[in-house]
C-alpha cells in the first residue's frame, strides 16, 4: 500500500497477520517472536525492518514475483522471498547482505529498463513504491541499452515522455508495444505504460473484493492488466470501481484522477463514511481544505482497509452546484424562495411553529430526525421535539425501514440490534440470506462475505430476485428460494417446522436459554402439517426439497448466521418474519458466540444511531418508552422541562394528521421523504396541507417543494459527531473543512431551538455525547476521549462492559430467557388480480443510494441515470415490450413510466425497479399498506400492471412542472 | 386518517394477537395500541367504537375498553 503520509502505526506490513503459536526468530541480529505461519518479511516489519518489495502488501496473500525482497537465511540455499518464506523456530536471517543487496539492486534495473523515467511530472511523484524502491536499494545507473518497451510511443528507447515527444523519429511508426491509458472510468486511469505486473491489482480484485474483473493478459514481455474480455476498457469490463486495484497499485498506472488533477494530499483525517450502514472508516486525505481523495483506512473495524464506489469516490456532491448555501424563506409554496439571513429565517420559523402550537395546540407539529445525520444531531433534533415543543412528535426515517427489526427483536431478545460485529462472518458456516442484496447495498461487507464462501462456507439466499450472491464469480448458493413477494413469514416458518419436525434443534440451547413453555406452544404452531414445505408451496412457490434441503443446512452445518435487510422489515408482516427469524436463530442455537447471530443490514449509516438516539416517538433515547415516570425524570431534570408521558405521531400518522388538519408544522432535517417514502400522492397532500414546514438538508430536495422555510445542512466533512453502524459500533466523523453553510447541523439545530426559547449552550458534540451517555444505561461508558482511544467501541459501553460489546447475548439474553413468538402467515392485502397481475418489488443498485440526492450530483450516474424496471422474458413478450422500451407501471395508487429491462433475475409474476430517480418516483406506484406493528410501509409487494408507452405520464410531467416552480429562487435583496 | 384505514391498521394488529396465546389476547392488543397509537388515533377509534365500530374485529372492540382514555391537550398559552 502507498504510504507517503502514513505514520508508523499504518506501515505496511508486507503479508496478512496469521494465528498459531508463537516462532522465534532472528532477523539481522534481533530476536523476534510472532505466531507460525507469519512469513519472514512480517517478522522483519515486527521489529521495524522493511524489506524492499514491489509484489507485497499486506492486505494480499504473499505472491512471490517481484524478487526484490529475497534474503538470506543461515542453514538454506540460494535467496528465497522473504515473502513466502514462513518463519521457523531458530531461523536467523540477513535481509541485507551483500549478495541480497546485489540481487536487488540487479532487479530493480530491470524493472526500471522498461518504465519511463518522467518521475517529476508523474502523477505519483512522492507516492510510488517503485521510486521508494530504487531509492531504497540503491540503484544508480541503468546500463540497459533501449530496446523494446511498453512506455514509448515512438519506440526511440529510454527517455522521459518530454524527450520522447522533442525526439521523436521522422516518419515515427509508433510503437507496437505500447497501450494508451484508459480513462473510462471517472474515477481513476489505467496507464499501462507504468505497469511493473505486479499482479496486485489484480490479487486486490480478487481476494480483497471478490469481483474477479481484472486478470494478466499475454505471457512474458507481452504480459499486460487486462479489465474483462479482449476489447473491453475499465467501463465496460464487470470492474464495480470499488477502488481496491488503485489502492494496491504501487505506481502511477492506476492513479485516482482527483490526484491526477490536483497532486498529492498533504494530510489527512480518519473519518467515517456517510452512505451505507456497513459505516467503512476513510482517510480524507487533503491539501489544505481541499479534499484529494478519500481512501479506505486499513485499521476501521468494520471495512478492515475496504472501500466501494460510493464511500471510495462519490463525495463530489460536497461541492455541487445545486448545494444551498443560504437560508430561505416564502409564505407560500407557491412563491418563489426568497434569500435572506440566518436570523431572520431563524425567527420566521420559530415564530411561525410558535404560532401554530398557540392556533392548533402543543402537538401540533412535530420533526422528522435523520439517519444520514450524526448521533448528536439526531439527539438534538428529538430533544427538540421533548424540551422545546413539549410532545413526542418525532420520527426518523427508520419508521419506513427498519423499525420492525426494533420491535421484533426487542420482544424475542429484548434489544433492538444486530447480534454481532461484522468479523463474526469469518467463522460462520452457514449464511441464510433474506431480503437483502449486499453486493449492491452493503458492498464491502458482501465482500467480507464473498470471502468467507469461498474459503467453503454455504449460503442459502431467500430472495425474489436472483441476486449476484446467488451466483457470481467463484461464488454459488448452494439453495436460492426465490419466493412470491409477501410470503416470508409462511417460509421462515416453513424452515421451522423442516427443523423442529425432524429434529434438527439445538434442544440444550433452548432447555438453558429460552422459555420452554413459550418454546412448546412455538413447537407445537410450526408442527402443524400445514406449515410443512409442501403444504406452503403453493403460496410461496419455493420447491418443497430445496426447502427441506436448506433448512437441513442451516440446522446441521455447523455456526449459522442470519442476514436480512428491508426485504425482510417492509411488509404487512415485517414484523412478524423479524420474530420468525429471531425463532430460527434460538431453535438452532445459533445466537451469543462468533459466526452466528441474527444481522440486521441497515440502510443508511446512521439507522442504527438514530433508532438509539430516542428518534421514535414511543421511545427516548435507549429504547426505553415515554410511559415510564423513572425514564422521563432523567431527562426532565437535566432538560428542565416536563416530557409527555404519551406515544407522539409515527411519520404516516403525522402526514394522515395533516391531512385531518391537526397536524401543521415540520421540522425535517436530512430526510427526503416526498421522494423516499410511500404513496407519494399522499406524502404530498399530507405536506400541502402543512402551514411550515422547515426543510434542513444540502439540496432543495423534493420535500423542499413543499416547505416554507429552507435551512441549508453541512455535510459529513464538515462536521465532528458520530455515526453507529449496523453492529452498533460507534465511530468517530471528524471535520476536515469548514461548513460551506456557515453552520454544523447540530448549530442549526440548536440556533432554532433557541429561536424558540430552547436556551440550549452547547459549543462542541463532544458535550451532546456526554448528555447521553449521562442519561443512557447502554452509552454510559462512551466518550470523545475513549472514541479517540479506540477508534470506535460497540454499545453497549458501560461499567460492565467497558470496552464495548461485540457479541450480545453471550450469557443470556438481554430480555432474561429467549422468547418464541408464534410466526401466522397472514396474506397481505395487496394482491394480484386481472388489473394488476404483476407484483412490483423495489430494491438499490450499486452505484446510486437511497433517493439519489447525493450519488446522482456524482459522476456515479454513468453507471446508473435512470431507473429501469426488471421484467421477465416471458411477461414481456405477451405484452409487447422490448429491452429497453418506454413502459407504463400502474397500480391502484398510481402511475409512472420507465425503461424496460428483460431479464430471467426475476420470475415470471415478478417485476423490479430501484428508487433512485425523481423523475421516475417509484414510490407513486406503492400503496399505504404497512407493518401491522411499526406502520413500516410495504414496499416491497406492490400489485402492478404494465404496458407500452411513449414516455412520461401526465402525473410526471405536472410532478416536473410543480418542481420547478417551487425550486424559483429570487436574489437576495441588497 | 381516514375511519377505513384506521379500522384496517386495528384489525392488523388483532389478526396478529389472534395467532398468540388465548389468555393474553385483549391485554396484548390494548398495551400494543395504548404504546404506539398517540392519542389523537385513540380518541378517533374510541369515538368510532361509540359510533358502532363498524368492521373492527371484536377483539379490538374488547382491547378498546382497556386502552386509557387519551388526554387530548390544551393550546400552550
Amino acid at each position: 500500500m502507498k504510504d507517503f503520509i502514513i505514520p508508523t502505526k499504518d506501515m505496511d506490513m508486507g503479508t496478512p497477520a496469521r494465528q498459531g503459536a508463537p516462532v522465534t526468530l532472528k532477523v539481522d541480529g534481533f530476536d523476534v517472536t510472532v505466531p507460525e505461519g507469519t512469513s519472514v518479511m512480517r517478522a522483519a516489519a515486527e521489529l521495524g525492518m522493511q524489506i524492499p518489495k514491489l509484489c507485497a502488501s499486506d492486505n494480499l496473500e504473499a505472491f512471490g514475483s517481484c524478487r526484490l525482497c529475497v534474503v538470506e537465511i543461515e542453514g538454506r540455499r540460494g535467496t528465497p522471498a522473504s515473502c513466502t518464506t514462513p518463519v521457523a523456530d531458530g531461523m536467523v536471517v540477513h535481509t541485507q547482505s551483500e549478495k541480497v543487496k546485489r540481487i536487488r539492486k540487479g532487479v530493480m534495473e530491470l524493472y526500471i529498463s522498461d518504465h519511463p523515467l518522467d518521475c517529476l511530472t508523474c502523477s505519483a511523484n512522492g507516492d510510488c513504491e517503485l521510486q521508494d524502491m530504487a531509492g531504497a536499494v540503491g540503484l544508480r545507473d541503468q546500463r540497459y541499452e533501449a530496446g523494446r518497451n511498453h512506455y514509448d510511443t515512438s519506440g526511440a528507447g529510454m527517455l522521459a515522455a518530454g524527450d520522447i515527444r522533442a525526439r521523436a523519429p521522422q516518419g515515427d511508426m509508433g510503437n507496437p508495444d505500447y497501450i494508451p491509458v484508459d480513462d473510462s472510468n471517472p474515477y481513476f486511469t489505467y496507464d499501462p505504460a507504468k505497469c511493473i505486473v505486479c499482479n496486485r491489482c489484480v490479487r486486490a480484485c480478487e481476494e480483497v473484493q471478490g469481483t474477479f474483473a481484472l486478470t494478466i493478459e499475454g505471457r512474458g514481455f507481452d504480459s499486460r492488466v487486462s479489465a474483462g474480455a479482449a476489447g473491453d476498457d475499465f467501463m465496460a469490463s464487470d470492474c464495480v470501481s470499488c477502488g481496491a486495484c488503485v489502492q494496491a497499485c504501487p505506481t502511477a498506472t492506476l492513479q485516482e484522477k482527483s490526484v491526477i488533477e490536483m497532486g498529492t494530499p498533504e494530510r489527512s483525517v480518519i473519518t467515517t463514511c456517510a452512505y451505507c450502514g456497513v459505516g467503512c472508516s476513510f482517510k480524507a486525505e487533503l491539501n489544505g481544505d481541499q479534499l484529494v481523495r478519500m481512501v479506505p483506512y486499513k485499521h476501521g473495524k468494520a471495512n478492515r482497509g475496504h472501500s466501494c464506489v460510493k464511500g471510495r469516490f462519490a463525495y463530489g456532491y460536497a461541492n455541487h452546484k445545486d448545494r444551498i448555501l443560504s437560508p430561505m424563506i416564502r409564505e407560500r409554496i407557491d412563491a418563489p424562495w426568497q434569500e435572506v439571513s440566518w436570523d431572520e429565517a431563524l425567527s420566521f420559523a420559530a415564530q411561525r411553529m410558535r404560532g401554530l402550537q398557540e392556533t392548533y395546540g402543543r402537538k401540533s407539529i412535530g420533526v422528522i430526525t435523520s439517519s444520514r445525520c450524526t448521533n448528536e444531531e439526531t439527539y438534538l433534533v428529538q430533544k427538540l421535539a421533548r424540551n422545546v415543543f413539549g410532545n413526542n412528535n418525532t420520527d426518523t426515517c427508520a419508521r419506513v425501514c427498519h423499525s420492525p427489526t426494533g420491535y421484533g427483536l426487542g420482544q424475542t431478545f429484548g434489544t433492538s440490534a444486530g447480534t454481532q460485529d461484522f468479523d463474526s462472518v469469518e467463522e460462520t458456516d452457514v449464511i441464510i440470506l433474506i431480503g437483502a442484496n449486499p453486493t449492491d447495498a452493503h458492498p464491502v461487507f458482501a465482500s467480507r462475505m464473498k470471502k468467507r464462501l469461498r474459503a467453503g462456507a454455504k449460503m442459502i439466499v431467500v430472495d425474489p430476485r436472483r441476486i449476484d450472491l446467488v451466483r457470481s464469480a467463484h461464488v454459488e448458493a448452494s439453495h436460492h428460494l426465490p419466493l412470491r413477494p409477501g410470503t416470508n413469514v409462511a417460509v421462515v416458518t416453513a424452515l421451522a417446522h423442516v427443523i423442529v419436525t425432524e429434529g434438527l434443534m439445538d434442544q440444550d440451547f433452548i432447555r438453558e436459554r429460552c422459555d420452554w413453555d413459550e418454546f412448546q406452544h412455538y413447537a407445537e404452531f410450526v408442527s402443524e402439517a400445514r406449515h410443512s414445505p409442501e403444504a406452503t408451496a403453493m403460496l410461496t412457490g419455493v420447491d418443497p426439497a430445496e426447502l427441506r434441503a436448506a433448512a437441513r443446512l442451516f440446522a446441521t452445518g455447523g455456526n449459522g448466521a442470519i442476514y436480512y435487510g428491508l426485504g425482510v422489515t417492509e411488509h404487512s408482516q415485517g414484523s412478524t418474519t423479524v420474530m420468525g427469524i429471531a425463532n430460527l436463530a434460538m431453535l438452532t442455537g445459533n445466537i451469543g458466540r462468533r459466526g452466528v447471530g441474527v444481522n440486521p443490514l441497515r440502510g443508511q449509516n446512521n439507522v442504527q444511531g438514530s433508532c438509539d438516539m430516542g428518534s421514535f416517538p414511543h421511545e427516548l433515547p435507549g429504547y426505553r418508552h415515554v410511559k415510564g415516570e423513572a425514564t422521563r425524570e432523567v431527562f426532565e431534570k437535566i432538560w428542565g422541562t416536563r416530557i409527555d408521558p404519551e406515544p407522539g405521531l409515527r411519520i404516516p400518522n403525522m402526514l394522515d394528521a395533516a391531512v385531518d388538519g391537526t397536524f401543521k408544522g415540520l421540522y425535517c432535517q436530512g430526510e427526503d421523504i416526498l421522494q423516499s417514502d410511500p404513496d407519494t400522492k399522499h406524502v404530498a397532500a399530507g405536506l400541502a396541507a402543512m402551514e411550515c414546514v422547515i426543510v434542513h438538508d444540502l439540496f432543495l430536495n423534493e420535500t423542499a417543494n413543499y416547505a416554507h422555510v429552507f435551512l441549508p445542512g453541512s455535510t459529513f466533512l464538515e462536521k465532528d459527531g458520530t455515526f453507529t453502524n449496523a453492529e452498533r459500533r460507534i465511530n468517530r466523523v471528524r471535520r476536515v473543512m469548514a461548513p460551506l453553510n456557515g453552520y454544523a447541523d447540530w448549530e442549526v439545530t440548536q440556533l432554532l431551538a433557541n429561536a424558540m426559547g430552547g436556551d440550549w449552550h452547547y459549543t462542541h458534540p463532544a458535550q451532546i455525547m456526554d448528555e447521553i451517555a449521562s442519561t443512557t444505561p447502554s452509552f454510559a461508558g462512551v466518550d470523545y476521549a475513549l472514541l479517540e482511544e479506540k477508534g470506535s467501541v460497540q454499545w453497549p459501553c458501560n461499567e460492565e462492559h467497558p470496552g464495548g460489546t461485540p457479541l450480545m447475548h453471550v450469557d443470556g439474553f438481554v430480555r432474561g430467557k429467549g422468547r418464541f413468538i408464534v410466526t401466522e402467515y397472514v396474506a397481505t392485502d395487496e394482491k394480484t388480480g386481472p388489473r394488476f397481475p404483476l407484483l412490483l418489488t423495489t430494491g438499490r443498485i450499486l452505484s446510486q443510494y437511497n433517493v439519489g440526492a447525493q450519488t446522482r450530483r456524482t459522476e456515479n450516474s454513468v453507471w446508473h441515470d435512470q431507473d429501469m424496471l426488471e421484467i421477465h422474458p416471458h411477461d414481456a413478450e405477451v405484452r409487447g415490450v422490448n429491452d429497453g422500451d418506454w413502459v407504463k407501471l400502474a397500480s391502484r395508487a398510481g402511475e409512472t413510466t420507465l425503461r424496460a429491462r428483460i431479464t430471467d433475475r426475476v420470475s415470471t409474476g415478478v417485476v423490479y425497479t430501484t428508487f433512485h430517480h425523481p423523475d421516475t418516483q417509484a414510490n407513486v406506484i406503492t400503496t399505504d399498506f404497512s407493518d401491522w406493528a411499526t406502520n413500516c410501509p410495504e414496499y416491497k409487494v406492490t400489485a402492478v400492471q404494465i404496458s407500452p408507452s411513449n414516455g412520461p405520464t401526465e402525473w410526471q410531467e405536472d410532478y416536473a412542472e410543480q418542481a420547478a416552480q417551487a425550486r424559483r429562487i429570487l436574489p437576495a435583496a441588497e | 386518517m381516514s375511519p377505513d384505514k384506521m379500522v384496517y391498521m386495528a384489525n392488523q394488529i388483532a389478526t396478529f394477537f389472534k395467532s398468540q396465546k388465548e389468555a393474553d389476547r385483549v391485554q396484548n392488543v390494548a398495551a400494543h395500541i395504548s404504546d404506539f397509537w398517540e392519542p389523537r388515533m385513540r380518541a378517533q377509534l374510541k369515538a368510532y367504537i361509540a359510533g358502532g365500530g363498524a368492521g373492527l374485529d371484536p377483539l379490538v372492540l374488547a382491547a378498546a375498553e382497556q386502552v386509557p382514555e387519551a388526554h387530548l391537550e390544551e393550546n400552550v398559552s
